[in-house]
């Protein structure tokens, strides 16, 4: 029983920590502003979701989990408003995202 | 097997650190910033259980706090020129 | 009052898990801090409906299952769109209706657009949301409002 817990609180954590270096590649990789952000959101939630996951795994019915939880519950709340911060703070400063279809006349408001 | 997540979570924070020193906007530099404050926090939780002490969690919940507060004073100052007038734009009020 | 009530017991219960000690005098002045913060709350007239939504309750356990699951089925995509070396992307800008009744409902659903990746809530306008989306089809996908159906459902006919 505590040999498969490990495995899987394992498996969370190395999954964790391969979104997290998948979504700050993206943050590198994109070409411009707001696709750069979709890419960080995937380090905010799957990334540390899953690194959390693993941590309670380990840490089982204690006091620590339910910190782990209260951190976890921190990110899930903080971090859509940051990146919503951000988003209308660039767009009302004047960063013109790039579309993909500017040829599909409505897309741009 | 920390030993892992951390080294992943290391591996993002200098991709995240690329970006802050590419960011051709203020606005990348700052998503990179609250990227970068997220890892931290990450980390933080993995050191603790890699050196086997949990208090290191109160630092993650406190990091956490200081790092949405600190990104969104940092856009209302680019957005508005201050840090709080009274009448920045309202959404409605939805009643 | 139940809202002081509840904001009392939810900053207490905070003051007992970060503190982890049960002394007579750190859970006295646990106590004291909470109240504290209650009559400061108070007296910012920030204690209410809007900002301690109480009357969710039950309903968070029928909506976050399935955000979850929303959240790592378009995680996965994301990444894949990431990983790919040709960089599929078709950034997309499109108004979504809202059609929720309150602050907190319109709150809930631009957060949920924004905690799922490939989506952004860009700015938040009476009765419509203008949304930043990393694919067409993660815009199609939202314009199909099953989410801002079950986010009406969330925040109930009250």
């Amino acid at each position: 029983m505590t040999a498969i817990v490990d495995i899987a609180s394992w498996a969370c954590l190395v999954c964790g920590g391969i979104f997290c270096v998948i979504g700050t590649l993206g943050l590198v990789r994109m070409p411009d502003f707001f696709t750069r952000m979709h890419a960080a959101s995937v380090t905010d939630t799957l990334g540390a979701g899953l690194i959390l996951a693993g941590l309670v795994m380990q840490a089982g019915f204690t006091l620590i989990a339910v910190k782990l939880l209260i951190i976890g519950l921190l990110i899930l709340f903080t971090s859509p408003t940051a990146t919503h911060a951000l988003a209308k703070a660039a767009f009302v400063r004047g960063v013109k995202p790039v579309l993909a279809a500017n040829r599909s006349e409505s897309s741009n408001p | 097997m920390f030993t892992a997540a951390a080294a992943g979570l290391l591996v993002a924070l200098v991709l995240a650190l690329v970006r802050a020193f590419l960011g051709p906007t203020v606005f990348d530099r700052a998503q990179a910033a609250n990227t970068i404050g997220t890892v931290a926090v990450l980390l933080l939780a993995v050191l603790g259980f890699l050196t086997g002490r949990p208090d290191f969690l109160d630092l993650a919940i406190v990091y956490g706090l200081l790092n949405v507060i600190g990104t969104i004073a940092v856009l209302k100052y680019f957005q508005y020129g201050d840090l709080g007038e009274p009448g920045d734009t309202e959404i409605g009020q939805g009643k | 009052m139940s809202y002081i009530i509840s904001l009392t017991l939810t900053l207490f219960a905070f003051w007992l898990l970060l503190s982890g000690l049960f002394t007579p005098f750190l859970i006295g002045s646990g106590l004291c801090s909470a109240l504290a913060a209650v009559f400061v709350a108070r007296r910012m007239d920030v204690v209410d409906r809007e900002s301690h939504p109480i009357h969710l309750g039950a309903r968070v356990l029928a909506y976050w299952p399935w955000l979850f699951k929303e959240i790592v089925k378009s995680a996965w995509d994301v990444s894949r769109i990431i990983v790919n070396p040709r960089l599929p992307i078709s950034p997309t800008l499109i108004r979504v209706k809202t059609t929720q009744k309150t602050a907190v409902g319109v709150v809930t659903y631009a957060n949920s657009i924004t905690l799922t990746p490939g989506t952004i809530s860009v700015d938040v306008k009476q009765g419509e949301i203008l949304v930043h989306a990393l694919t067409c089809e993660g815009a199609a996908g939202l314009q199909s409002g099953e989410m801002d159906r079950r986010v009406t459902r969330f925040e109930g006919a009250d």
